[in-house]
Parts: structure tokens; sequence; C-alpha cells
């Protein structure tokens, strides 16, 4: 790994940490607000790739550990990694990086649909399947019960995977980070 | 967000970073483990005479941390009110009120580069895999630096496109501070490498160089 992609690595969790200055909106009945961050943990796996974007997010926890409040609503320090919905932080770096691998796998023909498969899979499907039986095991209720609350947090994140995927697929033009296939094919 | 630290030489500044985040960590877990708004409370004004009597801070330092957090604590409150009891509620916004202005105090008086330096310390056994914790470190430089310029960029570009009529944050709009930052991170990279940040962290002698050559306070 060279130092521009540590650099790479530590912008991302600094854009994530920026999304979380964003105020959050608080959905009545449920402990965690609708943050913008997840669109960070999107944009981080789509940008950078598996690694990289795995990394970035684990950066982005590590400051957070580190006792800066830059977790959305202004949370922060070792207490939020113990905390009853702390099963989705724990998630974004797996997240991240699995969109990585998708974005990774459609890289020749990365178009909108692509990115969205990645997005959704990664950025929803991911971070649900870990968040939900961890609030369900941590606080002892019914997993169903723990399902339907995070229900609520589905339609903004599908808003937040189109967004993430027009925002990639423009970088994808405009700035690809991501350049295996072609460096791979030149190096062998 | 600029820096955050707030030069001093009180006893609190001077403490060893791992100390203070050792404190922070287990009061962190302590806050958690009980629910008596009598502890809270106490450890509420202990950390907010820690901050303004013995670090003496600047009331800004610890406010301007506080701020963020003042929506999700009213909502918070409001959530407990509704659904649990105003004693409940009282309970977790003091409880998150005390810690965030712990962590304030931890990062006001604590330089970012003895911050680094203990998490390369508690990354260190994982050399065994291959990990160098002070390219660990200088990521973590990096991230805490590029948090304020992001910021700054992001506001910047969001004040140019409302200049031109813009009301509302669309996605066109992010991709040009994406590819700012991208190419900005890119220059840092090949700056770092340029100063042989790229090698000298895998040996050892000019390794903290490398960390101070980013930090920001």
């Amino acid at each position: 790994m060279k130092t521009k992609d540590l650099a790479y690595i530590a912008l991302f969790a600094a854009i994530v940490a920026v999304l979380g200055l964003l105020p959050p909106v608080p959905v009545p009945g449920i402990p965690v607000p609708i943050t913008a961050q997840t669109l960070g943990v999107m944009l981080a796996g789509s940008v950078l790739g598996a690694r990289r974007g795995g990394l970035a997010l684990l950066a982005f926890l590590a400051v957070v550990a580190v006792g800066l409040p830059v977790l959305s609503g202004g949370r922060g320090g070792l207490g939020v990694f113990v905390g009853p919905s702390a099963g989705y932080l724990y998630s974004w770096p797996i997240a991240a990086f699995v969109i990585g691998l998708l974005t990774q796998l459609f890289w020749r023909r990365y178009n909108l649909a692509w990115a969205l498969v990645a997005n959704l899979i990664g950025g929803l499907l991911v971070i649900y399947a870990i968040g939900i039986p961890f609030t369900s095991l941590y606080a002892d209720i019914p997993l169903w019960t723990s399902f339907t609350g995070a229900f609520a947090f589905i339609p903004g994140d599908v808003v937040k995977a189109v967004a993430a995927s027009l925002v990639a697929v423009a970088v994808h033009k405009a700035y690809p980070v991501i350049d295996l296939p072609t460096r791979r094919a030149t190096a062998g | 967000m600029q820096s955050l630290y707030v030069p001093g030489t009180t006893h609190v500044h001077r403490a060893p970073a791992g100390v203070k985040l050792a404190v922070l960590a287990l009061l962190g877990l302590a806050l958690f483990a009980t629910a008596r708004l009598v502890v809270v409370a106490a450890a509420f004004v202990l950390v907010l005479a820690a901050g303004l009597l013995w670090a003496r801070l600047p009331r800004r330092a610890l406010l301007s941390q506080v701020r963020p957090v003042w929506i999700w604590l009213v909502a918070l409150f409001g959530f407990h009110l509704l659904v649990t009891g105003p004693l409940v509620g009282a309970v977790a916004v003091l409880r998150l009120l005390t810690l965030v202005i712990a962590a304030a105090v931890v990062t006001a008086t604590t330089r970012v580069t003895a911050l680094v330096a203990v998490i390369e310390w508690l990354t260190s056994p994982l050399r065994v895999f291959g990990v160098r914790p002070g390219r660990i470190g200088l990521v973590i430089a990096m991230t805490l630096r590029f948090i304020p310029l992001v910021a700054d960029r992001a506001a910047r570009i969001r004040e140019a496109q409302a200049a031109r009529g813009a009301d509302r944050v669309r996605p066109a709009m992010v991709v040009p501070l994406l590819v700012q930052v991208l190419r900005m991170a890119t220059t840092v990279g090949e700056a770092l490498d340029a100063r042989g940040a790229g090698d000298v962290t895998a040996r050892r002698p000019g390794r903290r160089a490398a960390v101070d050559s980013v930090r920001t306070t």
C-alpha cells in the first residue's frame, strides 16, 4: 500500500466524520437517528474499493474511539461502542469492504445500475444483517421487533444509496481512484 | 471545526495522553453502567470542574463541542419524556453531556501527536500480522487534519452553488467537492513520499518526523 493510498483512506475517514457534523433527523420511537454518515460508508467503498474503503471506516472508528465527537449528533468516545446500536457501527467497515468488492467486480461496466446494486447490497443488506441481530441480542428483544424498528430507516437508506450511486458514477468518470484492472494488465 | 487543542501547562495538559484516554474510556463505561441520577450528576460536575478549573480551559472550548449535540439532547429528552419518564431522560441527557465534555477536555488538553502515539502503541502488537503502527498513526493524523479541511471545502462549494441560485444539496454538487479533495489527497500522498514517509515509516528512526509533518496542533 502506497502513501497515496493512506491519504485516500484518511480522506474518506474525514468525509464520514464531516457527514456526521450535519444535524441528524431523529425518528420518533427509535433511539437511532437518520444520519448522512452511511452515505460516507457507501462512497468510501464505491470510490476507494474494498481494502481502502474498509480501512477508511476503521480509521474513522479509531478517531471516534479516541474521543472525538464526530459520530452524528456529536457522539463519540468509547461509550458508543457498547450501546445497543453499536452493531451498526461495527458493520460500517464490513459494509464499505463489501461495496468496494462489488464495485471492483463491476468496474469495467460500472454505471448507475451496477453502482446501485453494490450500494444496496453493501449499504443496506450488510448493515442491517449485522445491526439488527446485534440490537436484538444486546437489548434482549425479539429479532422481529428489532427488524420492524429498523424498518423506518429503509426509505432513507434507499435514497442515500441512490445519491451515493449517482456521485460514485460521476467520480468514476471524473477521477477514478480504483485502477486494478489496467494496472494488473500492464504489470502482468 | 478547527484544531481543538488549547495550549496550556496545567496538570491536565501535562498528564500522559494514555492516562487521559484510559480515564475517558473508564468514565464512558462507568456512566453506562449506572442509571442513578446522583452518580451521573456528580460525574458531570467533576468533569466540568476538571475542564474549567483544573485545566483552565476557556468556556467556548467546551461549548463548541456541546453545541452540535444540543438538538440531539433535546430530542433524546423529549423521547424519554414520552416513553419512559423524566428521570430516565435526565440521566440519558446528562450522561451524554458528561461524555461529550470529558472528550472535549481530553481533546483540548492533548496534542494530536500524543493521541496518535497512544494509538500506535495500542496497535503495536499487530506487528506480528504485518501491520505497521507508524502508518496507522500517519493515517489517523491525516484524518484529523482532513476533517476541518473537508468541512471548509464543503462549505465553500455550498456557498458557491448558493450564489448561483441553487437552494438544495444535490448529488451533482458533491462531485466537484469529491474530485477536489481526492486531488488534494493525491498531492498529500505524493508530498509525503517525496519526503521519504513511504520507506522511513517501514524502518524506524525518522518515523516521528513523518507524523509531525501533518500534525494539526
